[in-house]
């Protein structure tokens, strides 16, 4: 008889790998809402300058790399303007990295609020990668405002299509998931492994050599190199990216599938173990 | 018929004792491929209850262990038992912050859990925000916060500053607007874990009228976590009493409660002439013994309604002496709140030995302190022998025992918050119209 009723919660001490459970998600999506909200808030409460830093970050970041990488280093642009050219990458980098690192301290950083009420965890991963877009928003917008200035002042031909409206959001997405996917995954083992974090931290700055922000990877000439960097998913992404919106660089169709089907992996890998995780991780941390 | 909320089947937990997770990879991978091998985890076996006193033999614990009990709708149910018996555990395996280690829960209707109040509060956030932060972790979403919103705020009192950040706030308002919204939450299962130990009196007073209401008038089910007996004697029908990861009583929460009395007394509540330290000795007398006995014999926690009896044993080592025997009950800051000696004038009754010349030997005096006349807190007791009355030349044992008095709940029938004061004792009252 009680078999048959109906239970709306049932707790086990192990569930399937790849019950995903988005349904419940879903059902907190208010709750999403609101740590978005929170971390916007929190984070710029009593600057002076408030989101305005969102702007001076990436200014002088590319003013920096244009005076490293092109004034001494005199790397390739592709012959894009510099400040579009370090700026398109620096955009894209910055949000991958922060959101990627932010997602990673999850379970740490969270732990007090994880250790008293339930919620499903995967709300916080997913509230970070959104409230990331939204300084990333401020950042492609001031972008297009320099783009256009360039546009006008013929240094750079317009060649955006009806497609790059669907790609340029497509790209974006993809890069969201991907660093999420990433997050998850470093998050859930540094739950047991501290000594990740300190991995994670240097790591994603050697990364991001690994991907086209400070050259254009039409001057990778070695073959063994340039299959080594395109195993970055954010490789092509970023370069699709310049490829659409500057006209320039390289574009290549099997590279952004790999991206796409990396992404994919990785994102379905790292919710699985962060689910695995997100049980039992308050009697490890 | 009642239908079941929430059934417990077999639930135990097990936790590892010192460091942090595996201590290798390798056993990491052992424990990986045993559970893909359908074994048993290769470490468990040598798992053993839950019980600090002895310190464990391995490296393993569990910290409950087969627990089963079922809850019907509507019902409060109470858990009470010593710190460290597996309370906190299971209200966390309950509301989903760890999972077990095997075993199952069934759940029907939604849980909210108030194990601390104030989750998930952000101080930058205003109070405004903060209660819809807090409502949505909880689980609540945006229309219900708010059509309640009006009421939080009305209960928690902290109307004029709904809209500063709540890092301005005093600790009292932060808890009164935490406890606010978790209360209106309006789940059907409600699982509090000893919030109640927070705010000041009338506050407590105001949460457990709550919890009383959403209990009774909206039928929603209660776990409730306390040592607060009286709140649990009240508020609870039944209760189960845990020991050790283990379920050791249930029924009827009067019953629980007198089980778990009867289980905390245990040792102390006695010093023997070893452990006795004098600070100052009369040459003709010392201790023998000096001990509190309750209902159950000697103890160091009593129940309010319980009689006290502080029985010293000395001996008289020089014949023809007179002997003063007497006690201090101090306070747990060492202030004294009585003094007592068996003079005739100051006691109930006569003892026959006073003011007499002893022989040698070895005697026993005792008195008795009253029931109803102390708070639940702790005291101390000195003791102190002296041969004239004029408590001259003294042997003195200051603080040798110390005791605990627990609140059965008997003089919290109307009030229930705390009490204030170092001695609660029942005084006559009365009123009479005079126009």
């Amino acid at each position: 008889m009680k078999d048959k009723e109906k239970w709306d919660i049932l707790i086990k001490p192990n569930s399937n790998l790849f019950e995903f459970r988005l349904n419940e998600v879903w059902k907190y999506k208010y709750l999403i809402a609101m740590f978005v909200k929170r971390d916007f808030i929190s984070v710029y409460k009593q600057t002076i300058l408030g989101p305005l830093w969102f702007l001076l970050q990436p200014v002088f970041t590319t003013l920096t790399y244009l005076l490293i990488f092109k004034n001494i280093a005199h790397l390739s642009t592709d012959n894009i303007p510099p400040v579009l050219f370090y700026m398109s990458g620096i955009l894209f980098w910055n949000y991958f990295s922060t959101s990627f690192l932010k997602t990673a301290d999850t379970f740490t950083t969270n732990a007090g609020v994880f250790g008293k009420v339930y919620f499903p965890r995967l709300t916080v991963p997913i509230a970070t990668i959104i409230s990331t877009f939204i300084s990333f928003g401020i950042q492609l917008f001031f972008f297009l405002i320099i783009y256009v200035y360039y546009v006008t002042i013929g240094e750079v031909h317009f060649t955006l299509g009806y497609s790059s409206i669907i790609i340029i959001p497509f790209l974006i997405v993809l890069m969201a998931i991907l660093s999420m996917g990433m997050g998850t995954i470093i998050s859930a083992m540094t739950t047991k492994y501290r000594d990740l974090r300190f991995l994670i931290t240097f790591g994603i700055q050697l990364l991001m050599y690994a991907t086209p922000v400070v050259y254009p990877m039409s001057i990778v000439t070695d073959s063994k190199i340039k299959l080594l960097l395109y195993l970055n998913p954010m490789t092509s992404i970023i370069e699709t990216f310049r490829y659409i919106v500057l006209g320039a660089g390289t574009y290549s169709l099997p590279a952004l599938l790999y991206s796409f089907v990396a992404t994919c992996i990785i994102a379905v890998l790292g919710i699985a173990i962060f689910n695995k995780v997100e049980k039992n991780f308050m009697d490890t941390i | 018929m009642s239908r079941v909320a929430i059934q417990v089947e077999n639930i135990s937990k097990m936790y590892r004792l010192g460091s942090i997770g595996s201590k290798t990879i390798s056993e990491d991978l052992n424990r990986t491929f045993a559970r893909i091998l359908g074994k048993k985890d290769p470490y468990a076996q040598i798992g053993q209850l839950n019980d600090r006193l002895s310190a464990a033999h391995s490296d393993f614990v569990w910290s409950l262990k087969d627990i089963n009990f079922e809850v019907n709708q509507g019902d409060a149910l109470g858990i009470i038992g010593k710190n460290g018996a597996g309370k906190s555990t299971l209200l966390k395996i309950l509301s989903r912050v760890t999972g077990p280690t095997t075993g199952s829960i069934k759940i029907k209707g939604r849980v909210a859990s108030l194990l601390e109040v104030g989750t998930g509060f952000h101080p930058d956030l205003s109070g405004r925000d903060n209660i819809f932060m807090n409502g949505a972790i909880l689980g609540m979403n945006r229309a219900e916060i708010r059509a309640r919103f009006d009421e939080i705020v009305e209960f928690s009192g902290v109307g004029n500053y709904i809209d500063t950040p709540v890092k301005r706030y005093s600790s009292g308002m932060y808890v009164r607007l935490a406890f606010a919204v978790a209360a209106h939450l309006e789940p059907d299962i409600l699982i509090v874990d000893e919030v109640l130990a927070v705010g000041d009196a009338e506050f407590q007073k105001k949460c457990l009228g709550k919890m009383q209401d959403v209990n009774k008038k909206d039928g929603r089910t209660i776990l409730f976590v306390s040592h607060n007996m009286a709140a649990i004697n009240n508020f609870c029908r039944t209760s189960i009493l845990m020991e050790k990861g283990a379920i050791v009583g249930s029924g009827l929460t009067r019953d629980v409660v007198n089980t778990y009395f009867s289980s905390v007394k245990t040792n102390g509540g006695e010093a023997l002439e070893k452990d006795i330290l004098v600070s100052s000795q009369n040459d003709s007398l010392k201790f023998k013994r000096v001990a509190l006995v309750g209902n159950a014999g000697v103890s160091n926690t009593f129940g309010l309604d319980e009689d006290i009896v502080c029985e010293i044993e000395y001996e008289v080592i020089k014949s023809n002496t007179k002997v003063v025997p007497s006690i201090q009950l101090l306070d747990k800051y060492g202030e004294c709140i009585l003094a007592t000696f068996n003079a005739p004038s100051s006691t109930i009754g006569i003892d026959r030995y006073f003011g007499e010349i002893q022989p040698q030997g070895v005697y026993k005096t005792q008195c008795v302190l009253p029931k109803h006349l102390l708070n639940d807190t702790q005291y101390f007791i000195s003791a102190y022998l002296s041969s004239d009355i004029n408590f001259s030349d003294m042997t003195a044992a200051p603080e040798v025992l110390s005791f605990q008095m627990i609140d059965t709940g008997e003089m919290k029938q109307e009030y229930t918050g705390n009490w204030n004061g170092q001695i609660r004792p029942k005084i006559k009252w009365s009123t009479i119209q005079l126009s």
